[in-house]
Order: C-alpha cells, then sequence, then structure tokens
C-alpha cells in the first residue's frame, strides 16, 4: 500500500511536470528556441488567480479565465519585445534573452507582491479520494490535473494536425525559410504559438499551487527547469512526448526520494536523464532527424 | 596673584564643563540589515526594534541619548561591508547587527580588524562569533536550539517515537538537526526517521509518509515556517496528526497569508520570544510596534529591542564617553559585556567568552490561533 501511495503521489507530481512540459515543447518544437521564462510565467498566472480569488472575490473559474487571458498577453507582450528582434540573432543570444526575461518577471513579481510567501487557497474544491479504508489518498487536484493534461493534449494534437493554423505551425517547424517563401506569416505564427504557450502556463500555475499550495516569486523556478527536464526526457517537440515524460520523471522523483533517499531524489531524476540521453538523443517519442549530406 | 587666581578658577570651571559632558552620553549606533530583498522582513523588524529602543532611552531623560544609524545590506555580504563603512564614516561607535548570518560573517572578520564591538540580534551560526572577540550574539546559537529541543522533548515525553524531517541544503536547518541528533542519541531517545529536502522542494508526501510509516508520534522540524506549512499541509492531506514539534524559524506561520492556521493547533516550538505575553515591558514594547507599523512584532524586533538596551548598560559599565572613537571603545565593551547581565523581552541574558548569549529558551505551544506557555 505504501508502493501505491508513492506511485500516486509520483503521478499527480508527474502530471503537473507534464503540463508545464507541454508549454515548452510547443515553443520550442515550433519557434526553435527555449523560452526560460516559461516558469516565470507560471508563477504570474498563479499570482493572479490567486488576487482574483482572495483580493477580488472572483469564483475560481473566472479566477482561472482572468489568469489565462492575462498570461496570454504577457506572452506575446514579452515575445514582441524580446524575442522577435531576435530573430535573426543566433540562438545562444535568445536564450540570453530568455533567462533576463525570467529575472526580470522574478523581480517584478517581488515587487508588487513582496518577498512573503502565500499559501495558495483551496479553489478546486474537490474532495480527496479515500481508498482502501483511507490508507490511500488522492488529491481532488490531482485528479483534476490528470483530466487537464489528456484533454490539453488530445486538443494540442487535434489542434497541430487538422487546423490550418496548426498546419503553418508545423511549416514554421520543419523549415522556416521556405515556409515564408510559401507565404506563411512566421511571425503571426510564433506568435500565435507563444500565446498558446502562454495561456497553458496560467493553467499550469493554477493546478501546481492547487497541489503544492505555496506562492512566492521563485514559485515557478524549480518546477520550470523540471518539467523541461521532462520535454527533453520525452523528446522535445513532441506534444505525448511531454506528457509522458513529466508523468515518469514525477514517478522516478518520488520513487527515488522513498525507496532511495530523500537527500538523492533529484540526483537519481536527473541520472535516469542522461541514461536515457545516452541510448536515445532525442528523447523518449522524439523524432530521429537524418540530415543529408 | 589675581591673574593666577583668574587662572585656577578657569581651570575649574573648565574641568566642570568637561566632567557635566561626560555625564550626558550620545552613543551613536549603526544597525545594518536587509531592508530590501528576500530577507527584508527579518532587516526591517530589528531596525524598528532597535529604533523603538534607542527613543525610550533617549526619551526617559537619564542623560543618555542614543543615536541610531541604519544601512540597508540586502541580505548580501558585499552591501553589508558598504554599509559598515558607510556607518563608520558617519560616527558610529559600536555595531548592532547585522542581521543575517552570511553578511554578519564579513562584518564581522573586518569589524574584528578595525576594532570595532558589535552586537548581532539574529545572526545565530556559531560561524558569526568563531574566532572573532568582537562579536557578540543576542539571538541562541543554532547548536543550542537543538540539544534544548531534545532535552524539553524528553524531559516533558512529548514523544517516544520521533521523526526529523530538516533542510539539508541550509546551514541553519542542519546546525539545529545535528546537535539535535547527538542530544537525542545521549538521552537515549528513539528517532525512527530522519528525511530531507532542499529549497527548491514543491512535493513533501514521501517525507511526510515517512514518518507516519515508521510510526513516529512526534515530528522534529528544525525549519522555516515556509516549508513547515507545506509538511503541515501534506500531513493532513493523508490524515496524519503527530505532535509538531519547532524551533525558533517556526515563528511567523500564524501570519502567513493564506494559511489555515487550524493546521498549526498544537505545534510546539522553542522561542526566545512570544508577543502574547502578559509582562508590562512585552505589552508596552508590542503596542508601540502596533501603533508606529501596524503589525505585531516578531522575535527578531524584540532581539534587537533587547540588543540596544544591553549596548547602553555595557556602554555605561564600560565608561564609553560620546565622543571616544569606535577603536577605543571595543575592548572596553568586550569587558563589560563579560560580567553584564541583563533582563529584556527574550529573558535574563549573560555571556560566556566566546560572544554566545546564555539564556533559557520557552517551550511554547499553538493553541486557538495564538502562543501560549506549554505549562499554561
Amino acid at each position: 500500500m505504501a508502493f501505491l501511495s508513492n506511485l500516486v503521489n509520483g503521478i499527480s507530481l508527474g502530471s503537473i511536470y507534464a503540463m508545464i512540459a507541454l508549454g515548452y515543447t510547443m515553443v520550442y518544437g515550433i519557434a526553435k528556441m527555449l523560452n526560460f521564462a516559461h516558469g516565470d510565467v507560471i508563477m504570474v498566472g498563479a499570482y493572479l488567480a490567486f488576487c482574483a480569488a482572495q483580493y477580488w472575490g472572483m469564483p475560481p473559474l473566472v479566477a482561472l479565465l482572468i489568469a489565462m487571458v492575462a498570461c496570454t498577453v504577457l506572452g506575446m507582450t514579452i515575445e514582441k519585445l524580446a524575442y522577435a528582434p531576435l530573430r535573426q540573432a543566433t540562438s545562444l543570444a535568445v536564450l540570453i534573452t530568455a533567462i533576463g526575461m525570467s529575472y526580470l518577471l522574478q523581480n517584478t513579481a517581488l515587487l508588487i507582491w513582496g518577498a512573503n510567501p502565500k499559501v495558495f487557497p483551496d479553489l478546486i474544491g474537490l474532495d480527496s479520494l479515500q481508498l482502501f479504508g483511507g490508507e490511500l489518498v488522492i488529491k481532488g487536484a490531482t485528479l483534476v490535473t490528470i483530466a487537464a493534461n489528456i484533454v490539453i493534449m488530445v486538443v494540442l494534437t487535434l489542434f497541430i494536425n487538422r487546423t490550418r493554423m496548426g498546419k503553418a505551425m508545423r511549416c514554421v517547424s520543419e523549415d522556416r525559410g521556405a515556409a515564408e517563401l510559401m507565404g506563411i506569416n512566421v511571425n503571426r505564427t510564433i506568435s500565435a504559438t507563444f500565446a498558446i504557450g502562454s495561456c497553458l502556463a496560467a493553467v499550469a500555475g493554477f493546478l501546481l499551487c492547487s497541489s503544492y499550495p505555496m506562492l512566492q516569486p521563485t514559485t515557478g523556478s524549480m518546477p520550470g527547469i523540471k518539467a523541461f527536464t521532462a520535454a527533453v526526457f520525452g523528446g522535445i517537440g513532441s506534444i505525448p512526448g511531454a506528457m509522458i515524460g513529466g508523468i515518469l520523471l514525477g514517478v522516478i522523483e518520488i520513487l527515488g526520494k522513498a525507496y532511495v533517499s530523500t537527500e538523492l531524489g533529484d540526483a537519481i531524476v536527473f541520472a535516469v536523464l542522461i541514461i536515457v540521453l545516452l541510448v536515445r538523443p532525442t528523447g523518449l517519442l522524439g523524432k530521429v532527424q537524418r540530415e543529408k549530406v | 596673584m589675581k591673574k593666577l587666581l583668574a587662572l585656577v578658577l578657569a581651570l575649574v570651571m573648565m574641568m566642570g564643563a568637561t566632567a557635566a559632558f561626560a555625564e550626558d552620553l550620545v552613543l551613536t549606533i549603526g544597525h545594518i540589515g536587509p531592508q530590501t530583498g528576500p530577507a527584508a522582513v527579518y532587516g526591517l523588524a530589528t531596525y524598528r526594534g532597535a529604533q523603538i529602543a534607542a527613543d525610550e532611552i533617549t526619551a526617559a531623560d537619564n542623560g543618555i541619548t542614543v543615536v541610531l544609524l541604519n544601512e540597508d545590506d540586502a541580505h548580501d555580504a558585499e552591501k553589508a561591508i558598504t554599509a559598515y563603512n558607510t556607518e563608520m564614516d558617519k560616527g558610529a561607535q559600536m555595531i548592532v547587527g547585522t542581521t543575517t548570518t552570511a553578511p554578519c560573517i564579513a562584518v564581522g572578520a573586518k569589524a574584528f580588524e578595525e576594532r570595532v564591538f558589535m552586537l548581532t540580534p539574529s545572526a545565530s551560526s556559531t560561524d558569526v562569533t568563531a574566532d572573532k572577540d568582537n562579536v557578540y550574539q543576542l539571538c541562541f546559537t543554532d547548536p543550542n536550539q537543538g540539544s534544548a529541543s531534545a532535552a524539553v522533548i524528553n524531559e516533558r515525553k512529548l514523544g517516544t517515537k520521533i521523526a526529523v524531517i530538516y533542510n539539508n541544503a541550509d546551514a541553519y536547518s542542519t546546525g539545529i538537526y545535528q546537535t539535535f541528533v547527538e542530544k537525542a542519541a545521549e538521552l537515549q531517545m528513539e528517532i525512527v526517521s530522519t528525511t530531507t529536502f532542499t529549497d527548491e522542494t514543491t512535493d513533501y508526501s514521501v517525507q511526510v509518509a515517512a514518518a507516519k510509516d515508521a510510526g513516529a508520534d512526534l515530528v522534529f522540524l528544525p525549519i522555516y515556517y515556509t516549508p513547515a506549512s507545506q509538511i503541515l499541509i501534506a500531513a493532513n492531506t493523508i490524515g496524519y496528526a503527530p505532535v509538531f514539534f519547532g524551533v525558533d524559524g517556526m515563528d511567523g506561520i500564524l501570519t502567513l497569508e493564506g494559511f489555515d492556521t487550524s493546521l498549526a493547533e498544537g505545534v510546539m516550538l522553542l522561542t526566545p520570544f512570544v508577543a502574547d505575553a502578559k509582562d508590562d515591558a512585552t505589552v508596552n514594547f508590542v503596542t508601540k510596534y502596533n501603533d508606529l507599523y501596524g503589525e505585531t512584532p516578531n522575535q527578531f524586533a524584540a532581539d534587537a529591542y533587547d540588543c540596544v538596551y544591553a549596548l547602553v548598560a555595557a556602554a555605561q559599565l564600560a565608561g564609553v564617553t560620546s565622543d571616544a572613537a569606535a577603536e577605543d571603545v571595543c575592548d572596553p565593551m568586550i569587558a563589560a559585556f563579560q560580567q553584564l547581565q541583563i533582563t529584556g523581552l527574550t529573558g535574563a541574558m549573560t555571556w560566556s567568552a566566546n560572544g554566545e548569549v546564555d539564556k533559557v529558551p520557552t517551550a511554547m505551544v499553538i493553541r486557538n490561533g495564538v502562543y501560549v506557555g506549554l505549562d499554561n
């Protein structure tokens, strides 16, 4: 029973990583850049949902919607101001800009909301599921997160494969120059990608803080890094890969902590990542790209 | 003859005048602590506490005026050195600070070279005072808290099977943990589970489940209140309700925004200061602090308040004068602190030769959302 309980906790943590990894993988897959500020957009989303629910008295669903809209606007603004001017620059310049943006968001949050942590209220309001006479507890937030993950994964896959914008995204991902020659508006496509990624970040922030209710300006950074690892683990650019990578990472982390050592939990996670990348350099579900000579 | 008489009279009058000046003491104390950045809550508290004490002493009209200088170090060692230099340039005779440990170690080393006396209200690591005869602490040292906690748990039979959850990325937490374990072994207490986390940990379910599965009836938490709140929430989720025992870092859990304080019911902690105490000194301090700053003071504010009183008392013992330079004041202050006995908001205090304070920690328990003594 202790094992089952740990497994459930692992899936709970993993489903949060998966949710964040979806945003990373979207942006990387299409814009070919690592948006290191993603974790901090999550934090902003969580703060906005907190303010809407706690200070302005909005119902939970409205609070989530406010956070989603605000984060979408924020993501598009960041893209327009910081990343779009660097479209022709080296990927290193974009990466450094993204790290700078991450610090800018963290410190702005510090100015606005202060250094004191806040405990996120229970906005989901779903009771925990008690199985085997209370031996196994599944949090309501976990159930909602898993359901949300599946819905988002399906919708995203359909969107990418079935819509015009989705087709444009796949084209930009494959060859940006050729896509432009075919009359695809690359800037608008990348902007739309950021809009979707940031909107997902708001949902991820809401769910992250519902499961682990601690809100401070650095809330998004470590889960962001772990989720990035999960995206690489599953094969960056692949939507089901992000999902699988996230859940596996969470399960490995929790089982490693429970059965090996709490001190080595994170080390085990990253050791597994290294092994996976040695065996499959493109990640679990990553596409192997052949270079033609 | 008349000329000689006039000269003698003039001399006598001059001496009288100097004597009168010597009675009126103007003491310049420099406060250094983080007032911006993530540790701002501590530095603001120590500054405010020290300012209240300085104003009280000056207003008491005993011929003593305390001038309190204040600089922000943003919990950064380099900025703390700059803050220290600024205050020394402005004529500080001694330092109350710095509030946090890392800057305190840096400033302490510089002050040791320049012979400036320092009393820190809250930097609790033993590294703060190590090898420096000029740096004194008014707070408990980390080791002291660990062994005192083990002693209280054993003496009052608060638990038989003990679990410990600590932050192994934090010197404060690890320091307390180590001395707790040593003392627990000495007292033959049974520790059934030891788990760790770091500043980056999101999920505490493993740590809590390990304690529960090991059958622990008391969980010792030598950590700050932020992760402690997450541990209490995780324990509540799986319906695990042992006795939780914390240290001074637990102070703040009741004012954590959005936290359901009913989860903290029955949490015990060792702390030198409780804002709800009913003695006149505490009530007076808490009322003043509330009026001025609109919040209830924490132990950092109380420690800094006691610091200023201790410095003034020692300065009187040491015969410090208004115009004495910091380097001339240092050795007499060290000697005075060896003899000093003072009772403040945080209890009766004396100091050992290595600069550590000797005072009795009080065990508290949270009942109906307030701290009350364990004996009440």
